[in-house]
């Protein structure tokens, strides 16, 4: 979900063909390796070699990981996704059958303050799976996210929601970022409050 | 009967019921992007509960890795999908201005539309 607004610099994106990048032919054989259900020579050899294949005919620029994972930031992360998940179910759910007139949604900028394509990545890939909201449109050149939310009903819900996005960011950086990363983005977070 | 069977009922019940009512608001919600979020959200859940209530059944690792694939890439692409259409849905004006509250987007798109190419690559 990397998109790219009109304005990005052409040489802002990195070049496609950097090479073999190994994280992703292992990556992609293990897909191979769990969709055939059994971990066997033949199978691991021919993923290998599908997997080369595809690298080679879609090659994507290399994700720049810099930072480090932290478990309890993890654990953090995937809990509260679990729970946001069955509360962004469960309100949908009471919206869908809510009889009468539909509550109105909103579509909301959000500036997030961390400066990378993973991070931007997942954190709309996480608000897109969680509560109410959607990401419409994604800019990496500003680490802007634009999201459609779902039963708002005064400007206090929308800064609510604005609030979430902005939390689930957060989270999403105590789970992975360095501590350079953290302490810019925690000097971001002070600068714009 | 186990234990495991009851828990494994319950999450393929409720799976499906939850695809069900995701239907229901495709039906019911007035516009497109407030439909992806009926097509994103509790169908996630619902398939999510029902390859639980499905490994839980089956208890074979090599079945379980299966299952596991087709949850992770159910939570990779469905988001994606939805972003994708809910963007083309936004720069052609298929989107209801009435249903918004605020609407954040179409000045950001406006400004920019000024300074040059349209198109966006993804």
């Amino acid at each position: 979900m990397t998109s790219e607004a009109s304005d990005d610099l052409p040489g802002d994106v990195p070049s496609r063909r950097t090479g073999v990048q190994w994280p992703m032919l292992i990556g992609l054989t293990a897909v191979w390796v769990l969709l055939w259900g059994g971990l066997t020579v033949t199978n691991v050899l021919s993923g290998l070699v599908v997997a080369v294949i595809v690298t080679l005919v879609f090659p994507l620029p290399p994700i720049v990981f810099g930072g480090k994972l932290r478990v309890r930031g993890l654990v953090v992360l995937i809990g509260w996704f679990v729970v946001e998940l069955f509360v962004a179910s469960a309100q949908v759910v009471a919206q869908a059958l809510r009889p009468g007139k539909q509550p109105l949604n909103a579509v909301i900028e959000v500036d997030l303050r961390s400066h990378s394509d993973l991070y931007l990545t997942l954190t709309a890939e996480l608000l897109s799976l969680v509560p109410g909201s959607l990401v419409v449109e994604a800019r990496r050149s500003t680490s802007t996210l634009f999201l459609h939310v779902l039963g708002v009903r005064d400007a206090d819900d929308v800064e609510v929601a604005r609030r979430r996005a902005l939390r689930q960011e957060e989270r999403v950086m105590l789970a992975l970022a360095s501590d350079e990363e953290l302490a810019a983005y925690r000097a971001d977070v002070e600068a714009s409050r | 009967m186990t234990w495991f069977d009851v828990v494994s009922a319950v999450c393929l019940l409720a799976g499906c019921v939850l695809s069900l009512v995701a239907a229901i608001g495709l039906i019911r919600f007035p516009d497109l992007l407030s439909r992806m979020h009926a097509g994103t959200k509790p169908q996630v859940l619902g398939l999510l509960l029902i390859l639980v209530g499905v490994g839980l059944r089956l208890r074979d690792w090599s079945e379980v890795g299966m299952l596991l694939a087709v949850a992770m890439f159910q939570l990779m692409t469905a988001p994606v999908a939805a972003h994708m259409v809910g963007r083309a849905a936004y720069r052609r004006g298929a989107v209801r201005r009435d249903t918004l509250l605020v609407d954040e987007l179409t000045p950001a798109l406006e400004a920019e539309s000024g300074s040059g190419d349209q198109s966006g690559r993804e």
